[in-house]
Parts: C-alpha cells; structure tokens; sequence
C-alpha cells in the first residue's frame, strides 16, 4: 500500500521583499481531503505550487513522504496529481494526443482502458479526437482532471478545483475527491463553500502574516 | 527516451501550428537576397564570404530558436511540463529540438550559399566539415539556454539577439576564422587549435547550461 | 579616515609621477623612466588605462561572484552587491575603451583597428550592455536577480575565450600581444622593459585604483540597500 505523507516545516515565501507568508507548520499523515484558505491574494496558490515543487519557498521546506523515504526533488513530478485555472493543456492537440505526448514524456505506460475510463467519467469520451482549442473552459477543467490522475499519482493538488465547471461538472469532481481521498492525501485550495465542506482539515493563510 | 519524447511532442506541435518553421525559412531568403542585391556584380574577397555565411546563420537563428522555450511560456504550458518531467529532461528534449532545427537550418544555408555565392568553394573539406558540426553544437546550446533566460524574462523578442551576441561571438569568431581556413584549403594540422577552442566551447556551454537550468526553470 | 588620505596621496603622486616623469633612452635618476621602443611617449598612458582595464575585470569578476552566492543563498542584497559591481565595471568599461581608443589614434594612427584586446574589450561592453537590458526588462525583483545571475554566470565562462585565447590566434598590435614585434619573446610588457621606478608607479596605480573602486562599491550597493527601504517605507506609508 502506497503511504505518502507530506510535512511542512517553517516555510516562508516572500516575493521580492514582500512577505506572502511566514513559518508555515504542517503535518498531514493520514489519508484525507484537507483545504487551504484564504482571502484573494493570501497566498493560496504559490502554498499549492510550493507543495507540489513548482517554486521553491524563501526559507523553510517541505518534504514528501512515500513508504517512510523521502521522495527525491527529481522524482517529485511523478507523484503529484495538480489542477489549478492557470494549468493550460496544449491546444494544437486533441485531448486524446495530449494524453499519448504527456504519458511518453513522463515516461509511463500508455494505458487506453483506464484512460478511456477517465474520460468517461469526465464525460469527454465522445469529444476525445477534438482539438482542445475548440473545447468550452467547462472541458478544458475537467480535461485537466485526467491529466492529472492519468498516472495514479499518491498525492492531489486542487487548486479552486470547481472553477467554470457546470453542476454536473461538480458532482463528478466531488465524487471523484471522495473516492481519491479514502487512499490518497487530496489537498484543496479554495474559497467555495461547497469545496471546502469536504475537507477535514483546514489552513488559513491569514493566521501566518505576521 | 523521455527527453525523445518531448521532442517529439514539439515535433507534432511544430507540424500544427507552424511556430518557428515558416519564418525561420523565409528569414534565411530574406537574408541571402539583402547580400546578394547589396553585392550586385562585385566581386567580393574570401575571408569576407565566411564572414557574411555567419552572418546569415547568426540572425536566421535568432530568428527561430527562441521558439523552444518562448512559445511554451506564451501559452501558458511550461507549468505542465513541470508537472511531468524533470528539469534536465525538459533542457534535453528543448535542446535536441535545437540541435536539429540548427542542422537542418545550417544545411539549407550552405547549399543555397554554394549556389549563389561562386566564390564559396570549400578546399578542405573534412575542415569545413568538422567546423560546422562543432559550431552548429555550440549554436544549439548557447541559443537553448538563452532562449530559457529570454523566455522567464517575459519573451521580448529583441532582447533575444542582444543576450545571444555576446555569448556566441566568439563561437562566430572562431568559425569565421575556420571557414576561411577551410576555403583557402590550410591543412587540418594547421587548425588544430582553432578546432580544439570551438570544441572546449561547446563542452563548456553544455556543462554550465545544465548547470543553470534549474534556476532558470524554477521561479 | 586614515585610508581616504593615504588613497588621496597615492593617486595623486601617480598621476603627477605618470604624467610629468621624463622617458629618456639611459635612465640615470630614479625618476626618469625607460625608453621602451616602439611606445617612446606614449608608454605612459600604461599608469591610466591598465588600471581601468583591470577594473572592468574585477567588477566582472565580483559581479559574477555575487551573482553565484544570490542563487546559493537567494539574499537580495547580495543582487545589490552584483548590481553595484556591474555598474562600476561598466564605467571603466567605457573609460577602458575610450583611452584605449585614444591611445591608439597615437600610436596605430587610427581610433579604431579590432586589435584582439580592442576586440575583447568591446565583447565585454556587450556583455555589461545585454545584462542592463535583460535586468531592465524584468519587473520582479526575484526574477531579475535569478535571471541576471544566470546570465552573468554564462558570460563569464565565455570571457576566457576572449581574454586570453583570442589574442593568441589571431595577430595583435597591443603591446604585450603574442607577436608584437618589439618584444622579444611576448607576453605582457610589464615584466621586462619597465624599470623599477616605473613599476613602482604602475603597480602603485593599480593598488590606487583598486581601492578607489572599493570605495565608489561600497557606497554604490549601500546607496542600493537605502534607496530599497526607503521605497519599502514610502509603499507602507
């Protein structure tokens, strides 16, 4: 069983010589949907992007866990499952070949059943040979769902996961947290009331300005 | 093969939307007819034809090989590529894509160059030969990484020649100097040295640049 | 304080020694320097322009060690130090080349001849002139030290292809080049046809200098750091 737990020590990012926030401590070790809150602004997506090592913090870390090893920097992307607006999917292909160009480059399996699977669920199956540029942002976001759970990773970053979806759209997303979150750490970054009523834990970034 | 992969996705990309191919190549005519109107029926000196072959390689890359990095930071996508590769893989594939489009780039060019120019004839050819494979190398790789640095500062598209000139100057230097040899027919002996330099070049461009890439990558 | 003066004195004995000591053929006083052929008068300008060459080395070269220690310990302040460094360098730069420039008129009877030294030094007012533009052209603070360093650190390995194997390739006029026909085994001019009174003053003039860009360093990356809390104030009101 994959056991990956996630411990933030003292982490501080400061843009420049401004301070975003400041000794951040946290520990999620079990299994669970937990959240991340904030007013706009705060904070919420450079704490989602430090988690997932996109940027590094100021000062401080924060260290992966997989089966009680610490998981190389190198290494981190393949674990990882992130969605967030700013995410953007190559446009000039269908998103039948951003899946086949994005699984050879991460170098894993080509999996046509579980991808077919995903984008059932997704409901993008009968739309999977178009090009993404033609796609309303509704798909775009849940197309970005499959990206990332396309390589089973063992932890998941959502940033404001329900932006631009419809009600349908949502409940899929629910669902899909629910069900991720019995055997993985999903981590919700958000300010919507239904988001965040998912989650166990909650951060608020306020309480680390100063 | 992860670095193959993404050159093959930029490959693909390449072949949809046309990004750096069009102009690359209408630069390179572009480029050739300036010289060729501004000579007319002159006859011009040989170490001035190696000059000028490097000054139609210099501007027709600059014209193309920012697009490696440039068109994923315009579109918003370098944060995928984050999310699926390591640095080092991404800094591989994006220089193979490089090294090809340079090869391709600077065979088009000494052919047409051969063509137009009567006075580009190549006495020793295993020189010349040696010389464009090893600056082409360093091309590639000094115009990758500045490509990277140009494309983190928020893609302006003139600063891309002024980052690259001093960095590949000498690299243009030398290769000049090598061509002329390579057109007067100097025996390989001779050049020894000026290889040796354009190689260390190369090995040092491609050390420090896998070196710096993190820190580019990383915001 | 102490330092201010004795940098006072020694500039000022090196501009008045360089300036007014004669070159005769036999040196016999201490004051009279050497005829060195090929040079006669002109030798002199070696007290003024070697320095401000040096000095565009040295700020390069701090430069570029302090772009190195930003990315290890991501200080901004240490991107301060660079920055003042760059500056200076920048200027002696400038001063470097438009001596150089001078000089030549005189010696090679023209401004202007792509000497492998007027060559290099024209490569590094390039690299000083790309990095202003890349840092002027970035709006974060973070971003423009990180880029910055990077390429400041890229240049830099370039710089030993133009400083010291370029001359060696290709044929050189400078003083010290390779074959410059007066010397007879090349190599720099300083080592043997300078006498001691004349080496005193040169090497007296490089101490000078570089203390006196110490100086205008500290003030400048000083300056940096105020200018930096005082805009952080004026924004939190």
């Amino acid at each position: 069983m994959n056991k990956h737990f996630l411990n933030a020590e003292k982490l501080t990012k400061k843009f420049g010589r401004r301070l975003i926030f400041k000794d951040l401590d946290f520990k999620f070790l079990e299994n669970g949907i937990y959240g991340i809150t904030g007013i706009n602004g705060s904070g919420k997506s450079t704490l989602i992007k430090i988690i997932a090592g996109i940027i590094s913090p100021s000062s401080g870390k924060i260290v992966h866990n997989l089966d009680d090893k610490v998981i190389d920097e190198e290494k981190l992307h393949n674990y990882i499952g992130f969605v967030a607006p700013y995410l953007i999917m190559y446009e000039e292909f269908s998103a039948w070949e951003n899946l086949i160009h994005i699984s050879n480059i991460r170098g894993i399996k080509f999996n046509k059943e579980l991808f077919n699977s995903l984008l059932d669920d997704f409901l993008l199956l009968n739309r999977k040979n178009d090009i993404v540029k033609t796609y309303s942002s509704g798909m775009k976001q849940r197309l970005k769902f499959i990206f990332a759970l396309m390589h089973s990773p063992t932890i998941l970053l959502f940033d404001e996961p329900t932006s631009n979806l419809d009600n349908e759209g949502k409940e899929t997303v629910y669902r899909i947290i629910n069900r991720e979150g019995k055997n993985k750490i999903v981590i919700i970054a958000s300010n919507e009331r239904s988001d965040l009523e998912l989650c166990s834990t909650k951060i608020k970034l306020e309480d680390y300005k100063k | 093969m992860k670095p193959y992969a993404l050159f093959k996705k930029d490959y693909h990309s390449e072949l949809r939307t046309r990004y750096a191919i069009n102009s690359l190549v209408m630069f390179i005519i572009v480029a050739l007819s300036v010289i060729l109107f501004s000579i007319g029926n002159e006859k011009i000196p040989q170490n001035l034809t190696a000059g000028l072959l490097w000054v139609v390689i210099f501007f027709s890359a600059m014209s193309g090989l920012s697009r490696a990095f440039v068109s994923e930071e315009e579109r918003g996508t370098s944060l995928i590529l984050h999310l699926i590769a390591a640095p080092t893989t991404i800094f591989s594939g994006k220089l193979l894509f490089n090294l090809i489009l340079v090869f391709l780039m600077n065979i088009i060019i000494t052919i047409l160059y051969s063509v137009l120019f009567e006075e580009f004839i190549i006495r020793n050819f295993l020189l010349f030969f040696l010389t464009f494979i090893l600056s082409n190398i360093g091309l590639a790789i000094a115009s990758t990484i500045i490509a990277a640095i140009i494309s983190k500062a928020g893609a302006k598209g003139t600063l891309y020649p002024v980052l690259s000139f001093p960095i590949l100057l000498p690299l243009i230097l030398i290769s000049v100097m090598l061509t002329s040899y390579s057109m007067v027919g100097t025996s390989f002996a001779d050049a020894v040295i000026e290889l040796a330099v354009l190689a260390c070049y190369d090995v040092i461009m491609l050390t420090i640049s896998y070196m710096l890439f993190d820190f580019i990558w990383k915001d | 304080m102490v330092w201010k003066i004795f940098l006072f004195i020694i500039l000022a004995f090196v501009s008045i020694a360089g300036i007014s000591f004669p070159i005769v053929e036999n040196p016999q006083a201490w004051y009279q320097f050497p005829l060195i052929p090929g040079l006669e008068e002109n030798a002199k300008i070696i007290f003024f322009h070697v320095p401000t060459a040096w000095l565009t080395v040295i700020g390069f070269l701090m430069s570029t060690v302090f772009s190195i220690k930003y990315l290890r310990k991501r200080n901004l302040d240490d991107d301060a130090k660079s920055y003042a460094a760059a500056q200076l360098g920048l200027m002696f730069c400038i001063l470097a080349t438009v001596t150089g420039a001078v000089w030549a008129k005189f010696a090679w009877g023209s401004y202007w001849s792509w000497d492998p030294r007027q060559t290099s030094i024209f490569a590094l007012l390039l690299i000083y002139g790309a990095w202003f533009a890349l840092r002027s052209s970035i709006e974060s603070e973070d971003k423009r030290a990180t880029l910055s360093a990077v390429y400041s650190i890229i240049a830099f390995v370039t710089v030993p292809f133009f400083v010291f194997i370029m001359p060696r390739i290709m044929d050189g006029l400078h003083p010290g080049s390779a074959d410059d026909k007066f010397s007879p085994s090349g190599g720099p001019v300083v080592n043997f046809q300078m006498n001691s009174s004349m080496l005193l003053i040169f090497f007296l003039s490089l101490i000078g200098f570089t203390i006196l860009y110490y100086w205008m360093w500290r003030l400048g990356y000083k300056s940096l750091l105020y200018k930096e809390k005082l805009n952080k104030k004026l924004i939190r009101g």
